[in-house]
């Protein structure tokens, strides 16, 4: 590490800086708040690396354009907040259904519908995870402080070539928008999984849906010596669409499996104090800054409260989540939102009795002063 | 190389219905990048959805079946992430117009080099014939029972106002300028339209009780003329074929070109 | 001088699905369907080779084959 790579960054810039990181070759985007840094700085700086961005009619557009430009052999992303992440989520399934690599990101801000675009929300975790129509896996992951915002926008890039996916990075406006420190790892330092192509010969039959022993699909580029097709239908090992039952079923286990089975090596999380807490928070994003805060400030006090952070939020690290809980007296869930990561920790968790949620929802971010009131009202000690 | 070098044949016969004009483009299409001599690696095909969009898994080219109305979207991400390809991109007049009309007039303004062919049959055919934005007037649909009362759009009209920098109209009747517009929308730089009049025998023609695929092709020849005919100061209703736009304005993906120039000297 | 004579009517029966317009428009009457309502070259004698047929099939099942053969030859 040098003084040089020491920069005090908002969290669009470190997502836009770890995404170049990466290899991003071509981003389309929309204008929107809070995201709209991201496209402002990667207009600026892709090209001048010879790279592409294009600036769209529409979210929807956006989307779609990315797809076209994966599939020539790029690295892609598009970033967005909230009603342009609603306006994406059909071409998101697109994405998933073909297979295409490409990073989106969402900077959350309050909802439903306009909201508070300048506020901060995670009203969009479900969303994440169930927007497109039809049974689906996919991959999202958040982070709480820029460091980890870039090497999770890394980490991104680095699932989606590697699992042939879309994988949504889910952040927030604070982390957005905030100011920190952020050390620019040196070329080399954070691995890079670059795109898989395919070694079969031109004139040889390749089959772009047709995984190898080890689950990966490797491509061919469009405007490369295969020639297959892509469709959102149900298809063939071609491509080709399908209506056979049991072509169907293989494909759509194999769109579930490739996700579901990789899991724990999708899994990012970070544990603090976990060791003996019989308190222990669970949180993502920014409201696990608070959490920390907040932890750390009862941990002087003697009290074992830790905190398990999620950075992977879909596939739902269930094993993860449960063998940090077991021996949990108090289980929080702390969130942005009416309540839905809290969801799916009860049904993780082997004593769901004992998981409660620690939320604010007026699109303010919640403080470790608001969880501690929280945290006094479950353990019965008035607030 | 023959028409039949360009198919994907083991998916022969195609799924369209007996008479439906779409297999009619499909070969002028065919026969338009055979006489060009594109090689088949570097092109490219981009649909949507619909009947039309079905076009894509014919030809042995590279294809992209995308999703309603988005397929200039995808496909100028295809065209500015790799210049070189030729990118052809036909859509249904619902598709292409309607739920699609964003995109086509903002692909229009870029005049990126994609080669748009509105496949326009004034109708949604996969559906069962409900009335699109090209159905006009008086038509009879299955969402038009009492008649449309939706104006059309001037596809042409649009395409020019839009932007489009070469725009031009044909039917399935005149096969040979069908191929030799299909030809010059390839090989102007730019955004090109054509807009082919197509036949749906099994829907609008039913509806309407315009006869079969023969009738109503006899209808394309008789209500159109080629561009400039005085025939159409005597007729105003009659349709205008060939060429209406062929200019030479900077291209979006050259205009990247020197973008990225600035951008690396700066 | 080389002029154009019918060679062969290639007609793809598995393809065509019989909808009649090469039928209608063949400006000769070259083309009829059979009892399968597929298309056949009733009178390949009339043709004049103008591939209308050919080029307007939306089931892309007729070829028109043609050969070159001497101006001469070709009024015998």
């Amino acid at each position: 590490m040098s003084e040089n790579n020491i920069r005090f960054v908002q969290g669009n810039e470190a997502c836009a800086m770890a995404a170049m990181y990466a290899g991003l070759d071509f981003y389309a985007g929309y204008p929107i708040t809070p995201s709209t840094e991201i496209a402002e700085i990667l207009a600026e700086r892709l090209p001048a690396q010879g790279k592409k961005f294009i600036q769209m009619e529409d979210e929807i557009a956006s989307m779609c354009a990315i797809i076209g430009a994966s599939l020539t052999g790029h690295k892609v992303m598009t970033a967005t907040s909230g009603p342009g992440f609603s306006l994406k989520q059909e071409a998101l399934g697109y994405a998933i259904m073909a297979e295409i690599p490409c990073v989106i990101v969402n900077v959350q801000r309050g909802g439903p519908s306009t909201g508070n675009p300048t506020q901060v929300s995670q009203g969009d975790v479900n969303q994440a995870r169930w927007g497109t129509h039809g049974d689906h896996a996919i991959v999202a992951l958040t982070a709480s402080n820029h460091q980890d915002v870039f090497a999770m926008t890394v980490e991104a890039f680095n699932i989606a070539e590697t699992y042939r996916t879309p994988v949504i990075l889910l952040f927030d406006e604070v982390v957005g928008h905030l100011r920190e420190k952020l050390v620019v790892p040196e070329p080399g330092e954070l691995p890079l999984v670059e795109r898989l192509h395919t070694s079969v010969r031109e004139g040889v039959n390749y089959h772009p849906y047709l995984p190898r022993e080890d689950g990966r699909l490797p491509m061919s580029d469009f405007g490369g010596v295969h020639r297959y097709n892509v469709t959102g239908l149900y298809h063939d090992m071609w491509g080709f669409p399908t209506d056979k039952p049991e072509l169907v079923e293989d494909l759509m286990r194999h769109l579930m499996r490739k996700i579901d089975y990789a899991a724990t090596s999708l899994t990012h999380h970070k544990a603090y104090f976990m060791d003996d807490a019989d308190t222990v928070l669970i949180s993502y994003g920014s409201s696990a800054r608070s959490a920390l805060a907040l932890v750390e400030r009862m941990r002087l006090r003697g009290q074992r409260i830790g905190l398990l952070e999620l950075q992977t939020i879909w596939p739902f690290p269930e094993q993860l989540v449960q063998d940090y809980t077991k021996n949990a007296e108090v289980i929080g869930v702390v969130e942005m939102n009416t309540g839905q990561l809290v969801q799916a920790v009860r049904l993780a968790v082997n004593n769901p009795q004992r998981v409660y949620l620690i939320n604010r929802i007026d699109n303010r971010l919640i403080t470790d002063k608001d969880i501690r009131q929280t945290l006094r009202a479950i353990q019965g000690k008035g607030v | 190389m023959s028409v039949h070098d360009y198919i994907r044949e083991r998916f022969f016969p195609h799924m369209w219905c007996a008479g439906c004009g779409h297999g009619t483009i499909l070969n002028g299409l065919i026969r338009a990048v055979s006489e060009l001599g594109i090689r088949k690696r570097n092109l490219v095909m981009v649909t949507g959805i619909g009947c039309s969009a079905r076009i894509s898994g014919y030809v042995d080219f590279h294809s992209l079946h995308t999703i309603h109305g988005r397929a200039l979207a995808f496909a100028t991400g295809v065209k500015l992430s790799r210049p070189e390809l030729n990118v052809i991109v036909p859509m249904g007049d619902g598709d292409g117009l309607s739920i699609g009309g964003n995109h086509f007039i903002h692909a229009a303004r870029r005049n990126i080099n994609l080669t748009a062919l509105i496949m326009n049959n004034r109708t949604y055919g996969m559906t069962g014939g409900q009335f699109s934005p090209m159905s006009g007037l008086g038509i009879k649909a299955s969402t038009a029972p009492y008649n449309n009362i939706d104006n059309s759009f001037d596809v042409v009209e649009l395409a020019k106002a839009a932007g489009a920098t070469f725009v031009a109209r044909t039917t399935t009747f005149h096969v040979n300028q069908l191929s030799d517009l299909i030809k010059a929308a390839i090989q102007h730089n730019g955004f090109s339209v054509v807009e082919i009049f197509t036949q749906c025998p099994t829907y609008f023609g039913r509806k309407n009780k315009l006869g079969g695929a023969p009738e109503m092709l006899q209808v394309f020849k008789e209500r159109t003329v080629p561009v400039g005919s005085p025939k159409k100061q005597e007729d105003p209703s009659l349709m205008e074929r060939g060429i209406f736009v062929d200019i030479d304005r900077p291209e979006y993906c050259d205009e990247y070109r020197k973008l990225i120039e600035r951008a690396q000297e700066g | 001088m080389a002029k154009k004579k019918l060679k062969e009517h290639v007609i793809n029966r598995h393809w065509c699905k019989g909808c009649g317009i090469c039928v209608s428009l063949c400006p000769k009457k070259v083309l009829e369907l059979d009892e399968f309502d597929k298309v056949v070259a009733a009178h390949p004698e009339q043709c004049i080779t103008c591939k209308l047929c050919e080029k307007i099939c939306p089931d892309l099942a007729i070829t028109v084959e043609i050969e070159e053969v001497e101006e001469a030859k070709a009024h015998e």
